[in-house]
């Protein structure tokens, strides 16, 4: 289906014992939103998070199988780690900045990767903060801290921050479930926008911010990949019946 | 009456007894060294040496001395603390060695500081020839203030939030970046609010320099750090146990604990208005 961009072959993990995710396989179209939903539990975050290798850091973790991006395999001997996460960005269930100025939030991937022009700085900077549409409301106090930013703004410029690296990739882990709805709705329109630029994977337990903004849906149960599709078929002739059941209601 | 009632009553009123009288005896304390020891207190107090066999004159002399021999042992174990800290919360995993580790810290802050005294005699001022010095003295408080640093910075390391350190990593930070840009920019001020406190202890103990550095009676001051010193508690103590002249003698010892009280007082504060200030601007 896609040639370069990003894929899974035959993925399994084992917390300890017990097996989160059973031979997983798919591939993620490039500039796309695809959104991976699922009842609580299911492994979806896990999954998530397979991608930039944030389960590494977990004890008794086992991972078996590959991710590609651009036709590496992220679990290869050879790959680095750092620039790995710098090319898959990932925006987290509840904001989280740093409690730093609002300039330093987002410069901090490029400060970290030994950036210190300032002016390039202050650019790339500036254009983060606009495409996570934060722009005009802090340009004036970037050096104010971003504990003052509301929730929702404070989710913007974590998006901001992850953009400053220039990812292809960024993972979102249900972005607005904290958030007031005015919010989520800003949210959701920034990232049905961001896919103009980057691929966009999204978990999420809201089927219905799924069908709004996703195009591809991949349906995880049980640490199975029961379906995956366009998110049109998907929702409306779902070919597993375990499909049509949790969109229906029957489960969640 | 409701016997429930009764009851709600002798509770709530046991807790409101409970507190009247710690704080009776604070102001009780606070009332009696006040009382007899600050209309000694003056500016000649303060900047003039001792006279006349320690019956007249100030404390100038110690002042300096204790202010040395705080600095130095902050300065000494500040550093050292607050990189085991690091250590212990970021990096040691829970093996039966780390574990003893802990333990041995735990144990460190509970021994009497008269202990810590003799320790420093036989180590720093016999076995390593420093004789009785500041630098003897300032090691021994360090050592004793030690387990406080590292406790202090432990607590304030293991309160920042996991979700910082993710939001780091996932921006492809190493470990160590994470450390220094994220973890200690964002616990520096609970670990400094530990450091003062540190200093207040340091600043007011005598035990641990009885031995190692300070002196009953020295006109000069120090020129280095190998010097003998007097000390603000050491002077409290001698005043009162070798002092041949109670009738002049006692006022000074109060005058002394009132200046080290107030210095200790000083200290404080100036540790929770950092914190406060600091705080102020990273809520989460």
């Amino acid at each position: 289906m896609v040639k370069n961009g990003l894929k899974v072959e035959n993925l399994d993990l084992w917390f300890g014992e017990k097996q989160i995710l059973k031979d997983i396989s798919f591939s993620i179209p490039n500039k796309k939103i695809t959104a991976i939903i699922g009842p609580s539990g299911c492994g979806k975050t896990t999954l998530l998070r397979c991608f930039n290798r944030m389960n590494d850091m977990a004890e008794n973790v086992k991972i078996k199988g590959k991710i590609i991006l651009d036709g590496n395999n992220i679990y290869g001997e050879r790959l680095n780690l750092y620039s790995l996460r710098m090319k898959i960005g990932m925006v987290f269930q509840r904001p989280n900045p740093f409690p730093k100025s609002i300039f330093e939030n987002v410069a901090f991937g490029l400060r970290i990767k030994g950036l210190k022009d300032k002016n390039k700085l202050l650019r790339i900077v500036e254009k983060s903060l606009k495409d996570a549409w934060l722009w005009n409301e802090v340009k004036d106090r970037l050096s104010s801290s971003a504990m003052e930013l509301s929730g929702g703004q404070q989710q913007r410029l974590c998006i901001a921050r992850a953009l400053a690296t220039n990812p292809e990739v960024i993972l979102f882990d249900e972005p607005t479930s904290a958030l007031d709805p005015q919010s989520t709705t800003k949210i959701e329109e920034l990232i049905v926008e961001l896919k103009n630029n980057v691929t966009v994977l999204q978990v999420t337990h809201n089927i219905g911010q799924a069908a709004r903004i996703s195009d591809y849906t991949a349906f995880l149960y049980l640490g199975e990949l029961v379906e995956f599709d366009t998110t049109e078929k998907l929702f409306t002739v779902p070919k597993d019946k375990r499909t049509e059941e949790y969109l229906g209601g029957k489960f969640g | 009456m409701d016997i429930r009632k009764i009851k709600e009553f002798l509770g709530i009123n046991s807790l409101r007894l409970a507190v009247f009288i710690s704080i009776l005896f604070l102001f009780l304390f606070l009332f009696l060294i006040f009382s007899k020891g600050a209309k000694m207190v003056s500016f000649s107090f303060l900047t003039q040496p001792p006279k006349d066999g320690m019956t007249k004159g100030g404390i100038f002399p110690a002042i300096i001395g204790t202010l040395y021999l705080t600095i130095l042992s902050v300065l000494l174990a500040f550093p050292i603390g607050v990189l085991s800290s690091i250590y212990l919360v970021e990096y040691a995993k829970d093996s039966p060695l780390v574990t003893t580790i802990r333990i041995a810290i735990g144990t460190l802050a509970g021994v009497p500081s008269i202990i810590f005294g003799l320790f420093g005699l036989a180590i720093f001022v016999i076995k390593f020839g420093l004789g009785v010095s500041i630098l003897s003295g300032s090691l021994t408080l360090g050592i004793m203030i030690l387990p406080l640093i590292i406790k202090a910075s432990e607590e304030a390391i293991k309160a920042v939030p996991d979700s910082f350190r993710e939001a780091s990593y996932a921006l492809g930070a190493t470990k160590r970046q994470t450390i220094m840009k994220v973890v200690i920019p964002t616990a520096i001020p609970s670990i400094l609010t530990g450091a003062i406190m540190s200093i207040g202890r340091a600043a007011g103990e005598t035990a641990p320099i009885l031995f190692t550095a300070a002196t009953f009676y020295t006109r000069r001051l120090p020129k280095s750090i190998f010097d003998e010193v007097m000390a603000l508690p050491y002077h409290i103590y001698a005043l009162m146990t070798e002092g041949t002249d109670p009738e002049y003698q006692v006022p000074i010892a109060y005058g002394t604990a009132v200046v080290l009280l107030a210095l200790v007082l000083i200290i404080s504060s100036v540790s929770i208005i950092i914190r406060y200030r600091m705080r102020r601007k990273k809520k989460w």
